[in-house]
Protein backbone atom coordinates (compact mmCIF):
# COMPACT_ATOMS: atom_id res chain seq x y z
CA UNK A 1 0.00 0.00 0.00
CA UNK A 2 1.37 3.35 -1.06
CA UNK A 3 2.55 5.74 1.53
CA UNK A 4 -0.09 8.34 2.42
CA UNK A 5 2.19 11.32 2.12
CA UNK A 6 3.55 10.22 -1.27
CA UNK A 7 0.09 9.85 -2.69
CA UNK A 8 -0.90 13.25 -1.35
CA UNK A 9 2.06 14.88 -3.07
CA UNK A 10 1.28 13.14 -6.35
CA UNK A 11 -2.34 14.26 -6.20
CA UNK A 12 -1.23 17.84 -5.72
CA UNK A 13 1.17 17.65 -8.64
CA UNK A 14 -1.32 16.04 -11.02
CA UNK A 15 -3.83 18.65 -9.95
CA UNK A 16 -1.58 21.52 -10.89
CA UNK A 17 -0.69 19.86 -14.19
CA UNK A 18 -4.36 19.58 -14.93
CA UNK A 19 -4.86 23.25 -14.22
CA UNK A 20 -2.09 24.12 -16.65
CA UNK A 21 -3.42 21.94 -19.43
CA UNK A 22 -6.90 23.30 -18.88
CA UNK A 23 -5.63 26.87 -19.12
CA UNK A 24 -3.62 26.06 -22.25
CA UNK A 25 -6.68 24.56 -23.84
CA UNK A 26 -8.68 27.68 -23.17
CA UNK A 27 -5.95 29.96 -24.47
CA UNK A 28 -5.70 27.86 -27.63
CA UNK A 29 -9.43 27.97 -28.13
CA UNK A 30 -9.36 31.76 -28.02
CA UNK A 31 -6.41 31.95 -30.37
CA UNK A 32 -8.02 29.43 -32.69
CA UNK A 33 -11.00 31.72 -32.99
CA UNK A 34 -8.77 34.58 -34.06
CA UNK A 35 -6.78 32.41 -36.45
CA UNK A 36 -9.88 31.10 -38.21
CA UNK A 37 -11.20 34.67 -38.43
CA UNK A 38 -8.04 35.62 -40.30
CA UNK A 39 -8.62 32.79 -42.74
CA UNK A 40 -12.19 33.91 -43.29
CA UNK A 41 -11.00 37.49 -43.86
CA UNK A 42 -8.48 36.38 -46.43
CA UNK A 43 -10.81 34.12 -48.37
CA UNK A 44 -12.78 36.69 -50.46
CA UNK A 45 -9.55 38.26 -51.65
CA UNK A 46 -7.97 34.93 -52.53
CA UNK A 47 -11.08 33.69 -54.32
CA UNK A 48 -11.51 36.85 -56.35
CA UNK A 49 -7.87 36.89 -57.35
CA UNK A 50 -8.06 33.26 -58.39
CA UNK A 51 -11.24 33.95 -60.38
CA UNK A 52 -9.75 36.83 -62.31
CA UNK A 53 -6.53 34.97 -62.96
CA UNK A 54 -8.30 31.80 -64.08
CA UNK A 55 -10.63 33.84 -66.27
CA UNK A 56 -7.78 35.57 -68.01
CA UNK A 57 -5.34 32.70 -68.33
CA UNK A 58 -8.00 30.45 -69.86
CA UNK A 59 -8.03 32.47 -73.04
CA UNK A 60 -4.36 33.28 -73.03
CA UNK A 61 -1.78 30.95 -74.44
CA UNK A 62 1.94 30.76 -74.25
CA UNK A 63 2.38 33.45 -71.67
CA UNK A 64 5.91 33.25 -70.38
CA UNK A 65 6.18 34.64 -66.93
CA UNK A 66 9.46 34.28 -65.05
CA UNK A 67 7.40 32.53 -62.38
CA UNK A 68 5.96 29.81 -64.60
CA UNK A 69 9.23 28.76 -66.17
CA UNK A 70 9.77 25.00 -66.04
CA UNK A 71 13.44 24.19 -65.65
CA UNK A 72 15.48 21.11 -65.06
CA UNK A 73 15.31 20.52 -61.34
CA UNK A 74 18.78 21.01 -59.94
CA UNK A 75 18.18 23.16 -56.93
CA UNK A 76 15.21 22.66 -54.72
CA UNK A 77 13.79 24.80 -51.96
CA UNK A 78 11.45 23.43 -49.34
CA UNK A 79 9.38 25.74 -47.21
CA UNK A 80 8.45 23.86 -44.06
CA UNK A 81 5.82 25.43 -41.84
CA UNK A 82 5.64 24.39 -38.20
CA UNK A 83 4.87 26.21 -34.98
CA UNK A 84 7.12 27.98 -32.52
CA UNK A 85 5.91 26.01 -29.54
CA UNK A 86 5.37 22.37 -28.84
CA UNK A 87 2.69 20.62 -26.80
CA UNK A 88 0.41 20.35 -29.79
CA UNK A 89 0.29 16.62 -30.18
CA UNK A 90 1.87 15.26 -33.34
CA UNK A 91 1.44 18.57 -35.14
CA UNK A 92 5.09 19.42 -35.69
CA UNK A 93 6.33 15.85 -35.88
CA UNK A 94 3.92 15.19 -38.75
CA UNK A 95 5.14 18.12 -40.81
CA UNK A 96 8.77 17.21 -40.29
CA UNK A 97 8.08 13.60 -41.10
CA UNK A 98 6.28 14.59 -44.30
CA UNK A 99 9.15 16.86 -45.30
CA UNK A 100 11.63 14.06 -44.70
CA UNK A 101 9.56 11.64 -46.74
CA UNK A 102 9.30 14.13 -49.56
CA UNK A 103 13.06 14.56 -49.59
CA UNK A 104 13.68 10.82 -49.54
CA UNK A 105 11.09 10.31 -52.23
CA UNK A 106 11.81 13.02 -54.77
CA UNK A 107 14.88 15.01 -53.90
CA UNK A 108 17.40 12.48 -52.69
CA UNK A 109 19.88 13.32 -55.44
CA UNK A 110 19.60 17.05 -54.78
CA UNK A 111 20.16 16.48 -51.10
CA UNK A 112 23.31 14.43 -51.72
CA UNK A 113 24.70 17.13 -53.97
CA UNK A 114 23.91 19.77 -51.41
CA UNK A 115 21.38 21.45 -53.68
CA UNK A 116 18.46 21.12 -51.31
CA UNK A 117 17.71 24.21 -49.31
CA UNK A 118 15.16 24.75 -46.64
CA UNK A 119 13.31 27.76 -45.35
CA UNK A 120 11.91 26.83 -41.99
CA UNK A 121 8.99 28.83 -40.68
CA UNK A 122 8.52 28.23 -36.99
CA UNK A 123 11.08 27.33 -34.39
CA UNK A 124 10.40 23.60 -34.37
CA UNK A 125 11.36 23.09 -38.01
CA UNK A 126 14.25 25.52 -37.66
CA UNK A 127 15.68 23.53 -34.75
CA UNK A 128 15.16 20.17 -36.37
CA UNK A 129 16.67 20.95 -39.75
CA UNK A 130 19.60 22.86 -38.30
CA UNK A 131 20.34 19.99 -35.95
CA UNK A 132 20.24 17.49 -38.81
CA UNK A 133 22.65 19.51 -40.91
CA UNK A 134 20.25 20.56 -43.61
CA UNK A 135 20.93 23.67 -45.59
CA UNK A 136 18.65 26.07 -43.76
CA UNK A 137 18.29 29.64 -44.98
CA UNK A 138 17.48 32.50 -42.70
CA UNK A 139 15.44 32.55 -39.58
CA UNK A 140 11.70 33.08 -39.64
CA UNK A 141 10.76 32.35 -36.07
CA UNK A 142 9.20 35.77 -35.56
CA UNK A 143 6.57 35.39 -38.26
CA UNK A 144 3.92 33.84 -36.06
CA UNK A 145 4.22 36.54 -33.40
CA UNK A 146 2.31 38.97 -35.59
CA UNK A 147 1.04 37.00 -38.51
CA UNK A 148 -0.13 39.31 -41.28
CA UNK A 149 0.20 39.66 -45.01
CA UNK A 150 3.27 41.89 -44.81
CA UNK A 151 5.22 39.30 -42.85
CA UNK A 152 4.28 36.56 -45.28
CA UNK A 153 5.14 38.92 -48.09
CA UNK A 154 8.75 39.25 -47.00
CA UNK A 155 9.26 35.50 -47.21
CA UNK A 156 7.38 35.27 -50.49
CA UNK A 157 9.52 38.03 -52.01
CA UNK A 158 12.67 36.23 -50.95
CA UNK A 159 11.45 32.93 -52.39
CA UNK A 160 10.31 34.50 -55.66
CA UNK A 161 13.43 36.57 -56.28
CA UNK A 162 15.53 33.48 -55.60
CA UNK A 163 13.51 31.53 -58.13
CA UNK A 164 13.82 34.20 -60.79
CA UNK A 165 17.55 34.50 -60.13
CA UNK A 166 17.89 30.75 -60.62
CA UNK A 167 18.90 29.98 -57.04
CA UNK A 168 16.33 27.20 -57.07
CA UNK A 169 14.30 25.57 -59.81
CA UNK A 170 11.43 24.27 -57.78
CA UNK A 171 9.83 25.41 -54.54
CA UNK A 172 7.50 23.26 -52.50
CA UNK A 173 5.77 24.07 -49.26
CA UNK A 174 4.84 21.56 -46.56
CA UNK A 175 2.25 22.59 -44.01
CA UNK A 176 -0.86 21.56 -42.12
CA UNK A 177 -4.02 22.60 -43.87
CA UNK A 178 -6.82 23.61 -41.55
CA UNK A 179 -9.95 21.51 -41.82
CA UNK A 180 -11.52 22.03 -38.44
CA UNK A 181 -10.40 22.29 -34.84
CA UNK A 182 -9.92 18.56 -34.53
CA UNK A 183 -8.50 17.87 -37.93
CA UNK A 184 -5.49 18.98 -39.91
CA UNK A 185 -4.63 17.81 -43.38
CA UNK A 186 -0.95 17.48 -44.05
CA UNK A 187 -0.36 19.13 -47.40
CA UNK A 188 2.51 19.49 -49.83
CA UNK A 189 2.06 22.12 -52.48
CA UNK A 190 4.17 23.32 -55.33
CA UNK A 191 4.72 27.05 -54.96
CA UNK A 192 7.02 27.68 -57.92
CA UNK A 193 7.01 27.33 -60.86
CA UNK A 194 3.38 28.39 -60.74
CA UNK A 195 0.97 25.73 -61.84
CA UNK A 196 -1.51 27.37 -64.20
CA UNK A 197 -4.88 27.38 -62.51
CA UNK A 198 -7.61 25.62 -64.39
CA UNK A 199 -10.89 27.40 -64.56
CA UNK A 200 -13.68 25.23 -63.27
CA UNK A 201 -16.35 27.86 -62.94
CA UNK A 202 -18.96 27.63 -65.67
CA UNK A 203 -19.56 31.34 -65.97
CA UNK A 204 -16.19 32.21 -67.42
CA UNK A 205 -15.88 35.04 -69.88
CA UNK A 206 -19.43 36.03 -69.23
CA UNK A 207 -18.55 39.60 -70.07
CA UNK A 208 -16.29 41.30 -72.53
CA UNK A 209 -13.99 43.00 -70.16
CA UNK A 210 -11.96 46.01 -71.09
CA UNK A 211 -8.46 45.03 -70.14
CA UNK A 212 -5.90 47.53 -69.03
CA UNK A 213 -3.01 47.64 -69.80
CA UNK A 214 -3.33 44.30 -71.66
CA UNK A 215 -4.30 40.76 -70.90
CA UNK A 216 -0.71 39.55 -70.76
CA UNK A 217 0.40 42.33 -68.51
CA UNK A 218 -2.47 41.84 -66.10
CA UNK A 219 -1.77 38.12 -65.87
CA UNK A 220 1.94 38.69 -65.39
CA UNK A 221 1.18 41.26 -62.73
CA UNK A 222 -1.22 38.99 -60.89
CA UNK A 223 0.93 35.86 -60.81
CA UNK A 224 3.27 37.17 -58.09
CA UNK A 225 0.24 38.18 -56.02
CA UNK A 226 -1.19 34.71 -56.32
CA UNK A 227 2.10 33.19 -55.14
CA UNK A 228 2.12 35.53 -52.17
CA UNK A 229 -1.46 34.65 -51.36
CA UNK A 230 -0.71 30.94 -51.61
CA UNK A 231 2.09 31.23 -49.10
CA UNK A 232 0.06 33.49 -46.84
CA UNK A 233 -2.77 30.99 -46.90
CA UNK A 234 -0.35 28.20 -45.95
CA UNK A 235 0.84 30.25 -42.98
CA UNK A 236 -2.67 31.11 -41.83
CA UNK A 237 -3.80 27.51 -42.19
CA UNK A 238 -0.83 26.24 -40.27
CA UNK A 239 -1.40 28.82 -37.55
CA UNK A 240 -5.03 27.83 -37.13
CA UNK A 241 -4.12 24.13 -37.28
CA UNK A 242 -1.54 24.62 -34.57
CA UNK A 243 -4.08 26.00 -32.15
CA UNK A 244 -6.60 23.37 -33.17
CA UNK A 245 -4.07 20.62 -32.56
CA UNK A 246 -3.01 22.11 -29.24
CA UNK A 247 -6.59 22.46 -28.13
CA UNK A 248 -7.30 18.80 -28.85
CA UNK A 249 -4.05 17.66 -27.25
CA UNK A 250 -4.64 19.70 -24.12
CA UNK A 251 -8.22 18.55 -23.89
CA UNK A 252 -7.02 14.96 -23.94
CA UNK A 253 -4.32 15.77 -21.38
CA UNK A 254 -6.87 17.34 -19.05
CA UNK A 255 -9.05 14.31 -19.39
CA UNK A 256 -6.15 11.96 -18.67
CA UNK A 257 -5.17 14.00 -15.64
CA UNK A 258 -8.75 13.65 -14.43
CA UNK A 259 -8.59 9.87 -14.76
CA UNK A 260 -5.26 9.78 -12.98
CA UNK A 261 -6.62 11.91 -10.15
CA UNK A 262 -9.56 9.57 -9.70
CA UNK A 263 -7.28 6.55 -9.39
CA UNK A 264 -4.96 8.37 -7.02
CA UNK A 265 -7.81 9.55 -4.80
CA UNK A 266 -9.07 5.98 -4.57
CA UNK A 267 -5.72 4.62 -3.46
CA UNK A 268 -5.30 7.59 -1.11
CA UNK A 269 -8.59 6.83 0.59
CA UNK A 270 -7.76 3.14 0.76
CA UNK A 271 -4.44 3.93 2.42
CA UNK A 272 -6.11 6.30 4.85
CA UNK A 273 -8.76 3.74 5.81
CA UNK A 274 -6.15 1.04 6.22
CA UNK A 275 -4.10 3.20 8.53
CA UNK A 276 -7.18 4.07 10.62
CA UNK A 277 -8.10 0.40 10.86
CA UNK A 278 -4.56 -0.35 11.95
CA UNK A 279 -4.62 2.31 14.63
CA UNK A 280 -7.93 1.08 16.05
CA UNK A 281 -6.58 -2.44 16.03
CA UNK A 282 -3.54 -1.33 18.03
CA UNK A 283 -5.62 0.63 20.56
CA UNK A 284 -8.08 -2.19 21.06
CA UNK A 285 -5.41 -4.83 21.48
CA UNK A 286 -3.53 -2.50 23.84
CA UNK A 287 -6.66 -2.01 25.94
CA UNK A 288 -7.30 -5.76 25.93
CA UNK A 289 -3.77 -6.41 27.13
CA UNK A 290 -4.23 -3.92 29.98
CA UNK A 291 -7.59 -5.42 30.96
CA UNK A 292 -6.10 -8.91 31.06
CA UNK A 293 -3.49 -7.91 33.67
CA UNK B 1 -23.16 50.66 -57.30
CA UNK B 2 -21.66 48.27 -54.88
CA UNK B 3 -17.97 48.67 -53.99
CA UNK B 4 -15.77 46.24 -52.07
CA UNK B 5 -12.18 47.03 -51.23
CA UNK B 6 -10.37 43.90 -50.10
CA UNK B 7 -6.91 43.23 -48.76
CA UNK B 8 -5.58 39.83 -47.71
CA UNK B 9 -5.87 40.87 -44.07
CA UNK B 10 -9.38 42.29 -44.08
CA UNK B 11 -12.26 43.90 -45.89
CA UNK B 12 -11.46 47.57 -45.83
CA UNK B 13 -14.63 48.96 -47.32
CA UNK B 14 -17.94 47.61 -48.46
CA UNK B 15 -20.95 49.65 -49.43
CA UNK B 16 -22.85 51.74 -51.93
CA UNK B 17 -20.92 54.45 -53.73
CA UNK B 18 -21.74 56.81 -56.54
CA UNK B 19 -18.18 57.19 -57.86
CA UNK B 20 -14.74 55.75 -57.26
CA UNK B 21 -11.48 56.84 -58.80
CA UNK B 22 -8.50 54.51 -58.88
CA UNK B 23 -4.84 54.77 -59.95
CA UNK B 24 -4.91 52.55 -63.04
CA UNK B 25 -1.77 51.27 -64.71
CA UNK B 26 -2.46 53.51 -67.70
CA UNK B 27 -3.39 56.48 -65.61
CA UNK B 28 -5.98 57.28 -63.03
CA UNK B 29 -9.60 56.74 -63.99
CA UNK B 30 -13.00 57.06 -62.43
CA UNK B 31 -15.74 54.47 -62.32
CA UNK B 32 -19.31 55.74 -62.27
CA UNK B 33 -22.62 53.91 -62.36
CA UNK B 34 -23.09 51.56 -65.32
CA UNK B 35 -19.43 51.51 -66.20
CA UNK B 36 -18.43 48.95 -68.84
CA UNK B 37 -16.88 45.76 -67.48
CA UNK B 38 -13.17 46.29 -66.94
CA UNK B 39 -10.22 44.58 -65.32
CA UNK B 40 -7.22 46.75 -64.73
CA UNK B 41 -4.09 46.57 -62.66
CA UNK B 42 -3.55 49.39 -60.20
CA UNK B 43 -0.45 51.34 -59.32
CA UNK B 44 0.55 52.88 -56.04
CA UNK B 45 -1.76 55.75 -55.32
CA UNK B 46 -5.03 56.87 -53.84
CA UNK B 47 -8.43 55.23 -54.17
CA UNK B 48 -11.03 57.97 -53.77
CA UNK B 49 -14.67 57.16 -53.40
CA UNK B 50 -17.85 59.15 -52.99
CA UNK B 51 -20.45 57.38 -50.97
CA UNK B 52 -23.52 58.17 -48.93
CA UNK B 53 -21.46 59.42 -46.00
CA UNK B 54 -19.26 61.66 -48.09
CA UNK B 55 -15.86 61.14 -49.58
CA UNK B 56 -13.25 58.68 -48.41
CA UNK B 57 -9.68 58.01 -49.45
CA UNK B 58 -7.44 54.97 -49.18
CA UNK B 59 -3.82 54.75 -50.13
CA UNK B 60 -2.87 51.49 -51.82
CA UNK B 61 0.46 50.10 -52.96
CA UNK B 62 -0.93 48.32 -55.97
CA UNK B 63 -3.55 45.78 -56.88
CA UNK B 64 -6.29 45.13 -59.35
CA UNK B 65 -9.83 46.34 -60.01
CA UNK B 66 -12.72 44.47 -61.53
CA UNK B 67 -15.96 46.14 -62.59
CA UNK B 68 -18.92 44.01 -63.64
CA UNK B 69 -22.64 44.79 -63.61
CA UNK B 70 -22.33 47.71 -61.22
CA UNK B 71 -20.26 45.67 -58.82
CA UNK B 72 -16.77 47.00 -58.23
CA UNK B 73 -14.10 44.98 -56.51
CA UNK B 74 -10.74 46.47 -55.66
CA UNK B 75 -8.08 43.99 -54.57
CA UNK B 76 -5.35 45.99 -52.86
CA UNK B 77 -2.10 44.51 -51.65
CA UNK B 78 -1.89 46.74 -48.66
CA UNK B 79 -3.54 49.86 -47.37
Amino acid sequence: MANLKEVRIRIASVNSTQQITKAMKMVSAAKLKRATDAIVQMRPYANKLKDILANLTASLEGNESPYTQQREIKNVLLVVVTSNRGLAGAFNANVIKAANLLVADKYDAQKRDGNLQIIAIGKKAQDYFTRNKFNVIGNNNEVFNHLNFDEANKIAEEVMSGFVAGKWDKVEVVYNQFKNAGMQILTTEQLLPVVPSVNQSANQNNADYLLEPSQEEIVLGLIPSSVKIQLYKALLDSHASEHGARMTAMDKATENAGDLLKALRLSYNQARQASITNEILEIVSGANALAAQ
Amino acid sequence: MQLDILTPDKKVFSGEVSAVSVPGAKGSFEVLNNHAPIISTLEKGMVKLTGKDGKMEFEITGGVIEVLNNKVIVLAESI
